[in-house]
């Protein structure tokens, strides 16, 4: 059962019990229901070139991100596949890798073959409401949070640093399992970099 | 008598002759002051207060002997021509006496029979008076008789004209003399009621009024029935009015009836309008049954053009002759009616002429609200842009008409209101053309993309049946008869053409000889927002939005837009900022006398946003042009199995088609953009070798030591070259100028090549092979961009990045490599 030749798959939306993946298909991305194993839903020209990879939102059940070779960072609501809830520019080249903060959803790593490693704050389109704990809201997965739209917070969405220290394509960025505030990204030339999140930035998160 | 032969200098002479004996005697014409001056010196010989013993004195004393001489001489000679002209003067003077004595003594003789006349003339008027005295005498009782009877014959002519009123009146009715009956009537009223307490009189005054008031019935009859033409109807009411029947109601009923028949007018001008909607209730109807074959109606010949019957210019002229003009007709008999006639009247006293005249705005402004709407649904009609002076003429003729309502009622709004008309038509008319503009600009872009699209195909066919790669002597077998820069002229040079014949029409609504152009809106607001703002501006502005949009549309959804076009309109938003921008706004307000009141939009933003757009453009094709040669190596590198590949031979095809396309979009780019600054080459541009895998007989640029078969050390190499050299951007922002972009383009290209590389694995022979091709691009590619240096580590970078994802790292011999590259 391969219907198409798919450039990256994520398996296992946390949600549902792990029984729907995505598939990252040329320029497309399909969603797939493994019980009844039929295409739950398709966003046609998610990007304008191959789409690199793909992340589930973990905290929001029908938010998705995705990167591509149109050097973006796209943000959909699969429940509208028409246009992307956001978009971002920052990388001028393909973004292989793109990752949420599996704590913090508005924490967003994207890593690119122009050697820099992006660490984003989307917190319009993130689960939590400005400076609640995130372990509230863990409970809450089963529906979506309709509180969220309405928070008005300072914080903007906003690249929070850009990252250098790599000389080559960073091909993979990744969260640490054990503490929210770590990550690690690794180029071409075996660099493999491990950076926190700014403290300002996780104080203002925590508290 | 010698004097009176003498010409100018004889009179001279007479006159110093005299002048000397005016001083003789103490007459000075000169004034007091010379006088004073002259007078106190004695030694003047002219002078008054000459003493003949002092001045001989002082000439013994003073002068010499030859000049006393001279000085005797001189005296001697004036004393003789003094003595001489006193002796012509004296002879002259007695003549005079003489003749003057004999004038008197003739006079003194006609003066006493002059009296004696006198004398017997006042005699006889005294005759006369007496005469006169005794004929009067006699007729004076006569002359009072005669005076009596005069009087009483005109009383008794007044009484009979009294008797005789009814019958008159009657006839002046039968023969509709109404004018006369009235006249007669006023004239007999006052007498009638003074005497009315007789009965003979009482008779006579009831019949009159009977009459009158069948008079009277029968003038309203008249003017009810309203057929009468607006003269008539205005003598009706005058003489209603001397029949002292109520102002206000004539007002009214005058009113109502003008009214009507100007309602009238304004009823054939809708129906002017109207045609086009039952031109389309007769074109469905005809459609519904156009089964029949026998339906060939006279209707349809004017049936297929949509317009109007009759153009705008036409409208308005009827407009203005039957309804501005009867307006005009009925505003003026009205006011002549019941203002100015009853300002001198009795009527004044009523109050007549505030109401009259409040009735008269009120009708005015109600008749000229519906023609307003009808003028403003014809213009609304007038959807065309072909001919703007039939247009301007006719709000023209509109706004002049309407001069004359105002000078006929000065306080009312209706000139205003038509001057709004005429403004918003005029706005209305900007925006049409801004429309029109912008259609056409759309339209000529559509015909570029045609002429692009033409030519391609038979480059496309030229290039294939070529073969390899034409380097420089491509260039001439590649531009088609449509070439680039043609299409950018004639572009650039239409739209031009097109603006300015637009500002050309526009510019007709403030010609001097129209009426309405010397009002402050045409003068300031018209100029300044209207044309400069919302025409020209806006359509500049409409011009870089619509290339944007392409950059945009075309950024998602595939690249729909030719790149040529791309190219085409980059370098118009340039020419747009460089010159055109400020050659039209310069234009627009040297036309239009454009005065700064109001705050317009720069140049310069103007500029800066035709530059943005330019950027964005050529940014866009960069990135159009480097995802076209992307997507080819791509597909070169995913579809091949690089492990059991064999040993290479050739330079694999699609290089030389990445070198061909790189030439010829080289060569697009440089028909509309300049060559640019390049870092200067090293001699061996096209051969230098891959350093990764050089041989050590031949020179290695940065190290020296290096030996090529430990990849490690390549690694380090690299990473030291990266080290030192600046990060590249690939999809960043190039320069306007061919390099910059064929920069751009090969960068995009070569990373996507090295990218794709990484993501395989390579046999021995797949690494050998992306040697050679990498040779080969370098040989070509390096002419394109500004600075080799970039080619040649993205190159590096590909073949280093092949050789750590190769299984048997062992790398062709460099010769090898230039023996292939050098074959084909």
């Amino acid at each position: 059962w391969t219907l198409y030749p798919a450039t990256d798959w994520r398996p296992w939306s946390p949600h549902h019990n792990c029984s729907q993946l995505a598939t990252a298909n040329d320029t497309a991305i399909r969603g797939w229901d493994l019980r009844t194993m039929s295409q739950i839903y398709c966003v046609e020209n998610a990007h304008g070139q191959l789409v690199r990879d793909l992340d589930f939102n973990p905290n929001r059940q029908y938010y998705l991100a995705s990167c591509g070779d149109d050097c973006k960072v796209k943000f959909w609501d699969v429940r509208n596949v028409q246009e992307p809830v956001k978009t971002l520019e920052e990388h001028s080249h393909w973004v292989w890798s793109v990752r949420y903060n599996q704590s913090h959803d508005q924490l967003v790593l994207t890593a690119s073959s122009d050697s820099r490693l992006i660490l984003s704050n989307m917190v319009s389109i993130s689960s939590e409401p400005f400076g609640h704990m995130v372990d509230d809201e863990e409970l809450s997965e089963g529906e979506d949070n309709p509180q969220e739209e309405k928070v008005k917070e300072p914080l903007k969405d906003s690249v929070v640093s850009t990252y250098e220290e790599h000389e080559d394509s960073v091909y993979a960025a990744e969260w640490s399992s054990a503490d929210p505030w770590l990550f690690a990204s690794l180029s071409y030339d075996g660099r493999l970099v491990i950076n926190r999140v700014p403290r300002a930035l996780k104080y203002r998160i925590l508290l | 008598m010698s004097y009176s032969s003498g010409g100018p200098d004889e009179s001279g002479r007479r006159r110093k002759v005299h002048g000397m004996l005016k001083l003789y005697y103490g007459l000075d014409e000169e004034g007091k002051i010379s006088e004073k001056s002259q007078s106190l010196d004695p030694c003047d010989i002219n002078g008054p207060h000459f003493d003949p013993e002092l001045y001989l004195n002082k000439l013994r004393r003073e002068c010499s002997l030859a000049e006393l001489m001279d000085q005797e001489t001189c005296m001697v000679k004036q004393i003789r021509s003094l003595d001489s002209d006193m002796q012509t003067l004296v002879y002259e003077n007695y003549n005079k006496f003489i003749s003057a004595t004999d004038t008197i003594r003739k006079m003194k003789n006609d003066f006493k029979k002059m009296e004696d006349e006198m004398d017997c003339l006042s005699a006889n008027m005294a005759a006369i008076t007496d005469f006169s005295a005794n004929i009067s005498g006699t007729l004076q009782d006569q002359h009072a008789q005669i005076t009596k009877l005069s009087a009483v014959h005109t009383l008794l002519r007044k009484l009979q004209f009294l008797f005789e009123l009814p019958a008159r009146l009657n006839k002046c009715l039968e023969l509709k003399a109404y004018a006369q009956a009235v006249s007669f009537h006023r004239r007999a009223r006052c007498v009638l009621q003074q005497y009315s307490h007789l009965p003979s009189f009482k008779g006579i005054q009831d019949d009159c009024h009977a009459i009158m008031d069948m008079l009277a019935q029968e003038l309203r009859q008249r003017f009810r029935d309203g057929g009468t033409s607006a003269k008539d109807l205005s003598e009706c009411v005058e003489l209603l009015l001397q029949l002292d029947e109520p102002a206000e109601e004539l007002c009214d009923k005058f009113l109502s009836h003008a009214r009507s028949r100007l309602e009238a007018d304004l009823q054939g001008l809708e129906a002017e309008i109207r045609p086009y909607p039952t031109a389309v209730k007769d074109d469905s109807a005809r459609r519904s049954s156009a089964g029949s074959p026998t339906d060939s109606s006279p209707k349809t010949s004017s049936l297929p053009s949509p317009t109007p019957n009759t153009d705008i210019l036409e409208f308005i002229d009827r407009g203005c002759n039957e309804f501005v003009s009867s307006l005009c007709l009925v505003i003026a008999s009205y006011q002549e009616l019941f203002i100015s006639h009853a300002q001198t009247g009795e009527l004044a006293s009523k109050n007549i002429p505030q109401m009259a005249n409040r009735k008269l705005h009120v009708f005015v402004d109600d008749l000229a609200a519906q023609y307003f709407s009808l003028v403003e649904r014809r213009i609304q009609e007038e959807k065309g842009v072909s001919d703007n002076s039939l247009l301007v003429r006719a709000l023209d003729r509109f706004h002049r008409r309407l001069q004359a309502v105002s000078k006929l009622l000065p306080s009312s709004t209706v000139p205003n209101q038509g001057t709004e008309i005429v403004i918003r038509a005029a706005t209305e008319r900007v925006k049409q053309y801004l429309a029109a503009l912008q259609s056409f600009y759309m339209d000529s872009l559509t015909d570029v993309r045609q002429a692009l699209a033409a030519p391609r195909l038979s480059v496309a066919g030229g290039t294939g049946s070529g073969g390899g790669p034409h380097l420089g002597g491509g260039a001439t077998s590649r531009d088609a008869p449509n070439s680039l820069p043609e299409l950018l002229s004639i572009l650039s040079a239409s739209i031009l053409n097109q603006i300015k014949s637009v500002l050309a029409s526009v510019h007709l609504f403030t010609a001097k000889d129209i009426t309405f152009s010397n009002k402050p809106y045409f003068k300031g607001e018209f100029c300044s927002q209207g044309v400069r703002e919302s025409l020209v501006v806006n359509f500049i502005k409409f011009v870089c939005q619509s290339s944007r949009q392409f950059c945009e549309s075309a950024g998602d959804k595939g690249g729909s837009t030719p790149p040529a076009l791309l190219l085409l309109l980059s370098r118009l938003c340039l020419d747009f900022e460089t010159s055109t921008i400020s050659y039209i706004l310069t234009l627009t307000d040297e036309q239009f006398l454009v005065q700064h009141h109001s705050p317009v939009t720069p140049v310069t933003i103007l500029c800066t946003e035709a530059r943005e757009a330019a950027q964005k453009l050529l940014n866009h094709y960069v990135k159009v042009q480097g995802l076209n040669i992307s997507q080819m190596l791509r597909k070169s590198v995913e579809t091949r199995d690089w492990v059991n590949t064999i040993e290479p031979r050739n330079v694999r095809a699609v290089m030389k088609r990445v070198v061909e396309d790189a030439t010829s979009i080289d060569v697009q780019v440089g028909l509309l953009y300049e060559e640019g600054v390049r870092k200067p080459h090293s001699s061996d541009s096209s051969k230098r070798t891959f350093s990764v895998y050089s041989s050590s007989r031949q020179p290695v640029r940065y190290a020296a030591s290096y030996t090529p078969s430990a990849p490690m050390d390549t690694n380090l190499l690299s990473n030291i070259h990266k080290l030192f050299s600046e990060r590249i951007d690939i999809f960043s922002s190039v320069e306007f100028n061919k390099v910059s972009v064929m920069t751009g383009i090969i960068k995009i290209s070569l990373k996507t090549f090295l990218e794709c590389v990484r993501l395989r694995t390579f046999g021995r022979y797949g690494l050998q092979q992306i040697q050679v091709d990498c040779h080969y691009l370098q040989m070509y590619l390096w002419r394109f961009v500004s600075d080799e240096n970039l080619v040649h580590f993205l190159l590096d970078e590909i073949v280093g990045s092949c050789a750590h994802r190769c299984l048997d790292p062992s790398p062709m011999e460099q010769s090898v490599i230039e023996v292939i590259c050098e074959r084909g």
